[in-house]
């Protein structure tokens, strides 16, 4: 066992946990409901997961610079309430102009965010429960109490979610999961090569180091949050197209799937650590877990909500624990490495 | 005199006076029954479970740590008692099951912060999800009522106008006054908050502190959800649900810092007087419940930006007048440019 976790980084052996706990949940349940194993299964839960990933990589940015976004879920709700009225009214607008809207509105929303987090210096949980509930209570007094309706919107927007891209076997990979997966390769690649995503790490791991080294921590963090308005307001499109119906209470409760997708793909909650993957690969298992227990009939269809929790709870505690562990025996293995390299490093050791 | 006047004025309790006076006359003015006692009593029992449980998560920030389940343990509270009388358990027992759930819940939440070491933050939103979870199996989509008379009539007034929530409530701040502001312990938990490091090796009993705050706001919680139930008369699946927001707005703006070791109960009572006023003089303008909830999560973006950009401001004038005009300036232009 030790010499299996001695090669893997930390947050691949996550992500790996991830996978195999989604082999195990999947196996447990093709045992218990009939017919689980289908293409049927696999598109609910990819069209689904779709939404929250496309959130979750916008929250994964924001969390990695030691902040949280919980005002997410009011920017989904918005957006798509907002870009829904506007192509019930006016068919004619076209679908990269209303995705371009959804994006824009969602970005103003998490320019104020990070105005407020970024320059006023107000901590992030303090800033986005405030605007959740401000930008929830801005949807529900424009509205006039009126909804969207599926029958009012152009048919391309319907048809969105329906659209199956490849087709493999019995398994249908649709447009939108397609798009969510772009953007969280995208997105990776961003966080892996680009200066900024660097910086992102080397601020959540250390904010007073980063600004030392003369990193535009502020900045930075800014745009974190901008860019996680910005895919909230894509994220909101995505519900549009995938619901129809939008009422005022649209992606109400939203920021607490999403931040559970972000902790238990093994992004720190203390910054510094994570990967835009693992929090795919968490609203994955999050999604398929909701979607089987509703399912199962050996279980109240209410205990989903129960077990989110649990897992939230899991998925800290095994960082705390166990990856400790692992980080411990990374650097023994990394000490022993040197002492053997260098023997005056062993005087040291001897003489400390 | 004037000076030490001046002084008071300008901390943080003397604005907070402040703001309530200017809220306090523009109620007055525009709705005649205002003042009334009635009117007075009707604005604190109407969020007096919510006022109940700021006490207790102001002791939880100033050790440093933050409480976000509360809400859903109220709910859960609530939610025990009706579906145990729904299952013919009576309400006695009910309660009691409530309140132990509520410490249970309590002290969940402190094993894994004081004990395990891990951020108050993501466990107690753990909890936020998982005891709402757990409400929601036990009521699913049903709403549940139908009490006995002697438990609704808890939450109706007892001696003269004041029910018996308000009357716990007023034992409630003197014993939080007392014990945070001229307690040994009250000391001590503001030595937690202001440095754990320090408090520990002072052998302060850090965990068992932080432990012991958490149980204490499960317990006051869960008390507060059996109060909102008997008030109600009627328990839902979203009883209590958003609660936090005001109960954090309420302690924060009343001074104490998100990040511990500082603010006084005085500020805190103070903040609890201006939004339940405040939120009495929308509503008596005619406005939503709605535009009551915005201007809560207004009001707590700016408890923390006002100081902020004060403190920021002083900085930039002393800074001034030690000779260095551009210093402030140049140090903000090169870290957005």
């Amino acid at each position: 066992m030790r010499r299996l976790l001695r090669g893997v980084r930390p947050e691949r052996a996550r992500e790996l946990g991830i996978v195999i706990a989604i082999i195990v949940v999947a196996a447990f349940f093709a045992t218990q409901i009939p017919d689980y194993l289908s293409g049927r299964t696999f598109v609910r839960v990819s069209t689904s997961v779709a939404i929250i990933a496309v959130v979750a990589v916008g929250q994964t940015l924001v969390v990695l610079t030691r902040n949280i976004d919980l005002s997410v879920g009011s920017i989904v709700g918005l957006s798509a309430y907002f870009v829904g009225t506007l192509l019930a009214s006016n068919h004619s607008v076209t679908p990269p102009v209303a995705i371009g809207i959804a994006i824009a509105l969602g970005a103003a929303l998490g320019t104020v965010n990070g105005l407020i987090v970024a320059y006023g210096r107000v901590p992030a949980v303090i800033t986005t429960l405030g605007t959740l509930a401000i930008y929830r209570v801005a949807l529900v007094e424009s509205s006039g109490a009126k909804t969207v309706t599926t029958d009012s919107l152009p048919a391309w927007l319907l048809d969105i979610p329906r659209t199956t891209l490849i087709a493999i076997g019995d398994l249908d990979l649709r447009l939108v999961v397609v798009a969510a997966i772009a953007v969280v390769v995208v997105f990776q690649l961003m966080l892996r090569y680009l200066p900024f995503g660097r910086r992102l790490f080397a601020i959540g791991s250390n904010p007073e180091a980063a600004a030392v080294a003369g990193f535009p921590v502020q900045r930075d963090v800014f745009v974190a949050f901008v860019l996680s308005g910005a895919l909230a307001g894509l994220g909101g499109f995505l519900f549009l197209a995938r619901f129809g119906n939008i009422t005022v209470v649209a992606g109400q409760g939203l920021e607490l799937q999403v931040v559970a997708a972000v902790v238990v793909g093994g992004v720190n909650i203390f910054g510094g650590s994570g990967s835009v993957i693992g929090a795919l690969l968490g609203a994955f298992l999050i999604d398929l877990l909701q979607e089987s227990l509703i399912r199962w009939q050996a279980v109240n269809q209410f205990v989903g909500m129960a077990l989110l929790g649990l897992l939230i709870l899991l998925a800290v505690a095994s960082d705390a624990v166990i990856f400790e562990r692992v980080r411990a025996i990374r650097a023994r293995q990394r000490r022993s490495r040197d002492l053997a390299s260098d023997p005056a490093a062993e005087v040291v050791v001897h003489g400390a | 005199m004037a000076r030490r006047l001046a002084g008071q004025l300008a901390s943080w309790e003397g604005l907070l006076l402040a703001i309530l006076a200017v809220v306090v006359v523009v109620n007055t003015a525009s709705a005649p029954g205002y003042l009334s006692l009635q009117n007075q009593v009707n604005l604190l029992v109407l969020s007096i479970e919510k006022v109940l449980v700021v006490l207790v998560i102001a002791f939880v920030i100033i050790s440093g740590e933050i409480d976000l389940s509360m809400a859903s343990v109220m709910g859960l509270a609530a939610i025990l008692v009706a579906w145990l009388w729904r299952a013919g358990v009576p309400v006695e027992v009910g309660i009691a099951v409530a309140l132990g759930a509520g410490v249970l819940a309590g002290l969940n939440n402190g094993f894994w912060v004081a004990v395990v070491g891990l951020p108050s933050l993501v466990v107690t939103l753990a909890g936020l999800i998982g005891y709402r979870g757990l409400a929601y199996v036990l009521i699913e989509d049903r709403s549940i009522g139908n009490f006995p008379g002697w438990f609704v009539a808890l939450g109706r007034p007892i001696i003269g106008p004041f029910p018996l929530s308000l009357i716990l409530f007023a034992v409630g701040l003197v014993a939080a006054v007392v014990i945070l502001q001229y307690s040994g312990f009250g000391r001590l938990v503001y030595a937690v908050g202001s440095s754990p490091e320090v408090a520990r090796y002072s052998g302060v009993r850090v965990r068992r502190i932080k432990l012991g705050l958490f149980v204490a706001s499960g317990f006051v919680s869960a008390l507060a959800g059996v109060l909102i139930a008997a008030r109600l008369t009627a328990v839902r699946g979203s009883t209590a649900e958003g609660f936090e927001l005001d109960i954090i707005t309420m302690v924060l703006l009343g001074g104490v810092s998100i990040f511990g070791g500082s603010g006084r109960m005085a500020g805190v009572i103070l903040s609890i007087l201006v939004v339940l006023n405040l939120r009495n003089g929308i509503s008596l303008a005619g406005f939503s419940g709605n535009v009551q909830t915005a201007v809560i999560g207004a009001l707590l973006i700016l408890s923390v930006l006002l100081p902020n950009l004060f403190a920021t401001a002083r900085g930039r004038l002393r800074r001034r007048a030690l000779g260095r005009p551009d210093g402030g300036e140049s140090i903000p232009a090169s870290v957005s440019g």
